[in-house]
């Protein structure tokens, strides 16, 4: 690349500039909800804070730790994320692994019967009454079982087993005497550990996230996810402010000013774990990622 | 049925996965006939009286009607001209970075919105977009602009939809075409080097046609999924005032049905949306396969 032509280090130059404007506004809006969470809320209101937080303010946090409704919610989403995210995976696992096996007659069928229903549904209407028939209403399994497993993950994880794991290595189990079961267990299991990182992620950050399943099926506040309590502070009450038309002068109002800190606040702690663990995120869900592509 | 003798416990592995796909996925589809009769709890699917088309046609000739498809296709359309080509475009232009360094913070730093929840990514541009506090509004005014009530203005609702999943999404959307582009056999591009072609000749001639087949798939999945525009947003978005431009198929289903326990008639008005979906899909796949080569089954 020594000697380029005027063009096409303009070329170049010309997308160095534009990605870095691509990354200063992807970046700008987490860096300011991060500031204004710890920031004095009076700047934050007026907009003399553009960029770092103008005084040091811990009040927002304070609040939404005294909020027994926002810890509440934060237990539930915890104990939703981990129950749901086993039974994902146990049985994408059980569904995968029989389909990645040539030996295994009539998959064809069986992949036709699970792909069908990425592509086609009963709806938002059959499936609440269904839920509502088997009693589930107001408890966990409305919110787990309609998703308890993805057929899109079911093909990726198929699609894992029988190009990363040697078939030679299973046939030699077989022939030692492994069931199928033991060989699933003690050979391809233990070999899949990257695939079934990429699927604990993709499901419970799926579930940490969701919220539709808990509107529709839960009325009880006690059982509430996270996502919800969120949705009340962070969009119902400005929702109705807008709509008031903003009669209130703010600034004045002290607690006006705390609820403002707070859903700044709010955003951050509901997202804490995730960023936590955002640099692991990132590399599996990147895999994943890359094997759904192999295959899509 | 050797393999059945033989390989017993992988059915037996798999059935409790085909018994759940049955009940959740399946069931619905046959509780869908809701739609032709007069559901009644009491009565059952089973027992209730069929009606024929009457869901259907009270449904065509609602007041509704018209501003729901024109909102759905508006916004579909809006994002797949919008949100389509960004991760694209925005693929490409990682792939020309050399900067190793650049290029990781470029990816980071994009990814990242994927992971917000919708409630958290609306929060934001509820905040954002605040007429009185929002930095957007700020910054209009020390412009000189006069601040814009944007989440009540009926005209702006599919502009803020769209873009803001543009943030969200781009970066995320672009790993699959940068994982294409990778698989580019650098020779090709020495070759053309040596012929003296351009940087963006190249990127013409050889990345964007290496990853057409790509682009097609997903482009399929797109048009087929034109009419289903996602309820979660939508509905967190909504409010009194934008509704003229807000409301969509999947929220009329959701207030009718749910909250307003019109279960036979939102069925009805569900299942008209995953069968024009559906066939849409049929159809987009069928010309992509005889134009390109390229399709999903």
């Amino acid at each position: 690349m020594a000697n380029q032509t005027f063009g096409d280090r303009f070329l170049g130059v010309a997308i160095y500039a534009f990605l870095s404007v691509v990354l200063l506004v992807v970046i700008y809006p987490l860096i300011y909800v991060i500031s204004a969470s710890i920031s004095d809320p009076v700047p934050v209101i007026n907009g003399s804070m553009w960029l770092f937080p103008a005084g040091f303010n811990l009040t927002g946090y304070a609040k939404i730790f005294q909020n027994q409704e926002v810890l509440i919610g934060y237990r539930n989403t915890i104990v939703y994320t981990v129950l749901g995210t086993a039974i994902n995976l146990v049985m994408t696992v059980m569904a995968a692994y029989p389909l990645s096996r040539k030996d295994f007659s009539g998959r064809g069928v069986i992949t036709g019967i699970l792909v069908f229903t990425m592509f086609f549904s009963g709806g938002l209407i059959p499936t609440y009454l269904l839920i509502k028939n088997l009693h589930m209403i107001n408890t966990v399994w409305a919110l787990i079982l309609p998703g308890a497993v993805s057929v899109y993950n079911i093909i990726i994880m198929r699609t894992f087993f029988q190009t990363g794991i040697p078939g030679e290595l299973q046939e030699a189990a077989a022939i030692d005497g492994c069931g199928n079961l033991q060989t699933l267990w003690r050979i391809v299991l233990p070999l899949s550990m990257p695939i079934l990182a990429v699927m604990v992620l993709f499901y419970s950050v799926g579930h940490w996230n969701s919220y539709f399943n808990a509107l529709i099926y839960l009325s009880e506040r006690g059982k509430f996810p996270l996502q919800l309590f969120l949705r009340e502070i962070l969009i119902k009450g400005e929702m109705d402010e807008m709509l008031q038309g903003g009669g209130t002068m703010i600034g004045q109002d002290q607690q006006l000013l705390e609820a403002e800190t707070v859903k700044y606040a709010m955003v951050v702690v509901a997202n804490l774990p995730i960023f936590l663990l955002y640099p692991f995120l990132q590399k599996y869900f990147v895999k994943g990622v890359m094997i759904g592509a192999i295959k899509g | 049925m050797r393999s059945l003798r033989k390989n017993w416990d992988l059915y037996l592995l798999i059935a409790p996965v085909m018994m759940y796909i049955l009940l959740f996925h399946y069931v619905p589809m046959y509780g869908l006939q809701i739609a032709f009769k007069n559901f009644t709890a009491v009565k059952g699917i089973w027992g209730s009286p069929w009606v024929g088309l009457d869901h259907f046609e009270r449904f065509f000739n609602s007041f509704y009607f018209w501003r729901l498809i024109k909102n759905t296709l508006g916004i579909s359309l809006y994002e797949l001209v919008v949100g389509f080509p960004a991760p694209l475009l925005l693929a490409l232009m990682i792939n020309e970075v050399s900067s190793r360094r650049f290029r990781k913070v470029v990816q980071t730093v994009t990814y990242a919105p994927h992971f917000l929840s919708t409630v958290v990514l609306v929060g934001m541009v509820l905040m954002f977009l605040s007429p009185q506090k929002g930095v957007i509004n700020h910054l209009i005014q020390l412009l000189g602009g006069h601040s814009i009530p944007f989440m009540t203005e009926p005209e702006w609702f599919k502009t803020i939809y769209v873009f803001s999943g543009v943030w969200q999404s781009a970066g995320w959307g672009s790993i699959i075409y940068l994982a294409a582009l990778t698989g580019i056999d650098p020779g090709l591009h020495e070759a053309a080097i040596i012929d003296g072609a351009s940087r963006l000749r190249r990127i013409w001639h050889i990345n964007l046609p290496s990853i057409m087949p790509t682009v097609v798939i997903l482009l399929i999945l797109n048009l087929g999924n034109i009419m289903g525009v996602g309820f979660e947003k939508i509905y967190l978005m909504q409010n009194n005032l934008n509704k003229e431009s807000s409301d969509v198929i999947a929220t009329y289903v959701y207030q009718s049905g749910i909250l307003g326990a019109q279960y036979s008639f939102s069925a009805a008005v569900g299942l008209f949306n995953s069968l024009v979906n559906f066939v849409l899909l049929v159809m987009v796949n069928a010309v992509a396969r005889k134009v390109n080569e390229t399709s999903l089954w």
